[in-house]
Parts: C-alpha cells; structure tokens; sequence
C-alpha cells in the first residue's frame, strides 16, 4: 500500500475508533454536562477522521469513499493505534485514556501543521484548535480526580497504570513512516515523546498522581495496531459500527 | 422591506436567472439562518468564504466551523434550496479548510446578537488560539461576563455545552447559566 495512504489511514482510523467508543457514553455519563462534553469531543474525533479517510480514499485512487473506508474494512485493515480500541472502562479510565491521547494527539497535529504535504497540513491545522480544547479538559480531569478523594484518586492511579503500556505506539515509527518523515510529510512521532512526557508529570504532580515509568510497551516490536494487529476488543466494536453497512449494503438515511 | 431574494421570487425563474449577480448571491446568503444558532446568519458567522459567477455557474466556497459540526451538511443543503427557488440551478459548493475558520471572523453586529440571544459571544483571539499544550493548565482564563446581567462574575462548568462551539458557564450574580461562544 501507498505509504502516505497507510499514513492517513492511521491518523484518521485512529479519530473514528476513538470517536466510536465516545459515542458509547451517550447517556451514560456520571452528569449532564460530561455526557454532552465526552460527545462532542468524539464528535470533533469523528468530522476529522472524516477528513482523513476521504484524504486517504483520494490518494489511492480506487474510488473508496470515507464509508467504504470506515464500514467496509475488517479489523486487520484498520490501523488505529490499540489505545484508543480499549473498553471504556469506569469515568476515570475513559478520560486517563483521553488524557494520554489528547496530549499526544495537540503535539502530533501541531507538528504536522508544517507537514510539506498542504492538505496533510489545512486538516492539522484545522483539527489542532479543537483537541486544544479536548486536551485541556482532559487534563483538568486527571487533576480532578486524582486530587479529589480517596476512591477517585485510587481509580484514576489505576488507569493510568492500565493504559501505559499502550501510549508507546503513539510514539514508535516503523519504515513506512520513516520514508514519509524524510520527505516532511509525516512527524516524526518519536519527538513527540518528550514534550508529552513532560506535560504529563507536571499534570501529575499537580494531581498527586504518581506517573508511571516502565519502558516496556505493547505494539512497538513486532507491529501493533498501526500495522493492523489489534486486540481483541476492535472486532467486537466494528461488528457494532460496521453492522448496519454489511447488513444492507449502501443503505442511505 | 423587499429583500433580494424576494424580489427574485416574485420573478419568473428565467427572469431570474437572467438577473443573477454576486450580490444577489449574497443577499440570499446573508438571509440563511445558522440551522444551530439561528440568531445568526452564515454569512455573519463567517462560513461563506466567497462567491464568484460567470457564464450562469455560481461558485460559493465555504468552511466548517468545526470539523465535526452536524450543521455543515444542513447548511449546505439550505443553500442549494435556497438559489433553486431564485432559479439558480447551477451551484457549485466548495468547501475549504484553509485558513481554518475562526470566531475573529464573527462580524460585530453578529456579536450583539448573540448577546442579545443569551450566548456570551467569543473573545477576540486575533486568529490564534493557544495550541502550545506543553502546559495547557497555564492556559489564560478567559473573563466571560453574563449575558443576561453583564456580571463578570462567572464560573465555567463545562467546555463543551448544547454544540461543540460551545462552553457551559453559570452567572454567580444572577445564577443564570448561559452559553459562551468559545474562541476559536
């Protein structure tokens, strides 16, 4: 597959799962207020998958739409990264998964604002005021929480322990997107790891939350979910995206 | 007052055809609520970007305001309904994303509205919006003062309200809440 395809397909996969499983807290979030927030952060995730998937349909030139992408692809195709397929979990866990994602994701658009690719960089530019918002609320929950009670505190220190070890595939790169960073189309995620570390302590210590430190990561050796290897939670979450698409093809509102 | 577009309503469509011009364009624009916040028109919202037309082709390029507004699809359906009924059938939409759409671009008069609507409008953030995320806690804290009785003092209580451009404050004076249009 075309490198910059695969590329496009990892960024905007990985907004349509996490938009996707957002959505699964319609009507079940602890208030009003965080339910219509945890919607509309999904929903901003959602229209800039959009963008890439229609940037992707494009580029390979098969005449695959956004929906072709997104409701006609097995689990394998998808090259969201794993973090974002993972269960919800309780409150604490959905935002300490937001948390880790959002401060990845504000550096990843920033960097790619200056992507020599000119629609690689509008849809960055586009996109990166609205995680600023998602990344500052998220960070404003892990700091609630963690610094609120006992039991809130304890949950939120368990979800970060939790989720760790599936941040380092934001911040691994295999030789496709090497070959795109040389030609400055794609950021160098790798780069990225230092920044985001240093957000998250200084968020940490303000939360009274200890971060966690250990080096070993899923999916960063032998390929992870950026090369379409997944756990086992997307299928069962595509089979609920993807139902109504392979049940009555092309079916329109 | 006979608007433009009634004008051209009142006409045959032939006859209206024949009598397109820019502005009318923009006056049948001007006249189209924002389906989400309908106090306003798009035009004053800042979504039209431009208008061009020769040889009977009218071109408008517009830009979401956010990326995953529901709104954008509706109001790009209103804008084919609404050149239809003047008798411009031929109607090229393009969307555009560069420069992304910001709230600097909500005219004045637009800002009144709101206010007078109950949304406190968006600060003016001189097209940029803080993105740094290094320290995203030492972000400025906007003053955003009640629209209902201009106290300023005001507590935000969620970042997103009843639409994704949206923030949820309350009024400590008046303990009214209310809408913020957020910087964008």
């Amino acid at each position: 597959m075309n490198a910059l395809v695969e590329y496009l397909l990892r960024l905007g996969d990985t907004d349509v799962v996490l938009a996707e499983r957002l959505g699964e807290w319609v009507g079940h979030g602890p208030i009003l207020e965080e339910d219509i927030a945890l919607t509309n952060v999904g929903l901003d995730l959602l229209g800039q998958g959009r963008m890439w998937l229609t940037y992707a349909g494009e580029v390979e030139g098969k005449g695959r739409s956004e929906d072709d992408l997104a409701f006609l692809r097995d689990q394998n195709a998808f090259h969201n990264v794993q973090l974002v397929e993972l269960p919800n979990g309780d409150f604490a866990a959905t935002m300490a998964r937001q948390f880790y994602f959002d401060q990845a994701h504000l550096l990843l658009l920033n960097a790619l604002t200056q992507s020599t690719d000119a629609r690689v960089a509008e849809i960055a530019a586009k996109a990166v005021k609205e995680v600023a918002y998602h990344a500052e609320r998220s960070a404003d929950w892990v700091i609630r929480l963690g610094d609120g009670t006992e039991e809130s505190h304890t949950r939120m220190q368990n979800a970060l322990d939790r989720l760790w070890p599936y941040t380092g595939e934001m911040f691994s790169v295999d030789e496709i997107e090497v070959s795109l960073v040389t030609q400055g189309i794609a950021a160098d995620a790798r780069e990225l790891r230092a920044p985001w570390l240093a957000t998250l302590d200084a968020v940490c210590a303000e939360a009274t939350l200890t971060r966690p430190a250990s080096e070993w990561m899923q999916g960063t050796r032998r390929g992870g979910g950026k090369q379409g290897v997944h756990t086992e939670h997307l299928g069962h979450l595509l089979a609920e995206m993807q139902f109504l698409q392979r049940v009555y093809p092309g079916a329109l509102w | 007052m006979v608007t433009a577009e009634q004008r051209a309503l009142a006409s045959p469509a032939h006859e209206a055809q024949a009598a397109v011009t820019v502005d009318l364009v923009w006056d049948i624009l001007a006249a189209i609520p924002d389906p989400e916040v309908p106090v306003v028109s798009i035009v004053e919202l800042g979504i039209v970007r431009a208008v061009s037309f020769a040889n009977h082709h009218v071109r408008i390029e517009i830009t979401p305001t956010y990326s995953g507004c529901p709104a954008t699809e509706m109001i790009a359906a209103m804008i084919r309904e609404r050149m239809a009924a003047v008798g411009i059938q031929d109607v090229e939409l393009l969307t555009v994303l560069a420069p992304a759409w910001t709230t600097d671009w909500i005219a004045p008069e637009a800002r009144r509205k709101l206010t007078e609507f109950g949304i406190a409008p968006p600060h003016v953030v001189g097209g940029r919006v803080d993105v740094t995320g290094i320290s995203p806690l030492r972000r400025a804290k906007v003053v955003v003062p009640c629209p209902q009785c201009g106290s300023t003092n005001t507590t935000l209580l969620s970042q997103f309200g009843s639409t994704a451009c949206k923030a949820q404050y309350r009024c400590e004076a008046c303990r009214e809440p209310f809408d913020y249009f957020k910087s964008h």
